[in-house]
């Protein structure tokens, strides 16, 4: 007749557990990173660079930033707080006013025939500027193409851009194109 | 009276503890399963700028990271005191990014290197002249997707 096995004390288990729990809540992180997504342009040879680069005026919206952390917009100071507005008004150039951005005619699915901007935003910022000055300047940018998107979205769909389909949402991009532009960096005023 | 008395006196029976392993190994469970191990140890301080128009970075594989700011306390006293780059576990230069791009890219399997991530912690602080060399840099690498860490700010 087999003899009994004595049963092995599970008195530990709790230890052994607590052991490893405590081993996770130290080396966890529970926040999931997010940030500002950008795509930097390619990078082109300095004396490749063409010369005849020409953008006409009234298609760039000029945004520097010193290294006093102070905004200039189209040659006038502007504060961060109004900074949203005057670029989403030179995307959208709602009345086709002569100085804010030409419009080419474009054809784009489920909206047919459109006017599309041809506004470039050019953003340029000194040596010395604060990094957390610059990266709201970028999300204000962000936030003006986002809000127009949005805007599009409802009227045209009825429903909130990230809600819609891959096709719905390429189209709204090819008329509001998130075209931020960063020019090579140089000094900024202010010296 | 003593049948009162009788009854006060009796002991209480004790807690069972046979289910507390079964708690202990849910809250285990929990944590094993939404842990996400800390890659490096920070180096230099870093407080992040913050922003309302964000996007997670899902899928944690494609991300590189790449770190600046102060040197913390101890580091100090080599390396001084103004903005550096951290790359893995050390302190870098801006001509070192090239090579860690490459690195970084070799490091991952051929379906996932067109997908390349950079993020870039950076603290809020920090002149943009450093940021500007490595976007430079990222460009003359063709890391061209990146990705400016910061914290979500509540809309005004």
């Amino acid at each position: 007749m087999a003899r009994k096995t004595p049963e092995i004390p599970s008195a530990s288990l709790a230890d052994i557990a607590f052991m490893l729990l405590i081993f996770f809540l130290v080396t966890t992180t529970m926040d999931v990173d997010s940030g500002l997504e950008r795509r930097l342009p390619q990078w082109v040879d300095p004396e490749e660079i063409p010369e005849d680069q020409q953008i006409r005026e009234r298609n760039v919206f000029v945004v520097l930033v010193n290294r006093n952390n102070e905004l200039l917009v189209e040659n006038e100071y502007e504060t961060l707080d109004n900074l949203r507005e005057r670029a989403k008004e030179f995307m959208a150039n709602p009345y086709d006013d002569p100085n804010l951005p030409e419009k080419e005619p474009k054809q784009v699915q489920f909206f047919g025939d459109v006017e599309v901007t041809k506004g470039v935003i050019s953003l340029r910022n000194d040596l010395d500027t604060r990094y957390g000055m610059y990266i709201a300047v970028q999300n204000e940018l962000v936030a003006a193409i986002n809000e127009l998107r949005e805007e599009l979205s409802r009227e045209q769909f009825g429903k909130p851009y990230s809600e819609l389909e891959k096709e719905q949402q390429d189209a709204i991009r090819e008329i509001y194109p998130s075209r931020i532009s960063e020019a090579e960096p140089k000094r900024v005023g202010g010296n | 009276m003593s049948k009162f008395r009788k009854k006060g006196g009796k002991e209480l029976p004790p807690i069972s503890t046979a289910s507390l392993p079964d708690i202990v190994f849910m809250l285990l469970f929990f944590f094993m399963v939404s842990t996400t191990m800390r890659e490096v140890n920070y180096m230099v301080k870093i407080e992040l700028p913050t922003a309302t128009e964000l996007t997670k970075l899902e899928k944690k594989s494609l991300v590189s990271y790449i770190y600046v700011g102060e040197p913390l306390a101890q580091y100090q006293g080599t390396f001084g005191v103004s903005s550096r780059i951290q790359l893995n576990d050390q302190f870098a230069n801006v001509g070192d990014i090239q090579d860690y791009v490459i690195a970084e890219r070799e490091a991952r399997n051929e379906a996932e290197r067109n997908m390349m991530i950079v993020s870039l912690k950076v603290d809020e602080n920090t002149k943009m002249g450093i940021i500007t060399d490595i976007k430079q840099e990222l460009r003359k690498s063709a890391a061209l997707h990146i990705n400016y860490s910061s914290r979500r700010r509540v809309e005004r």
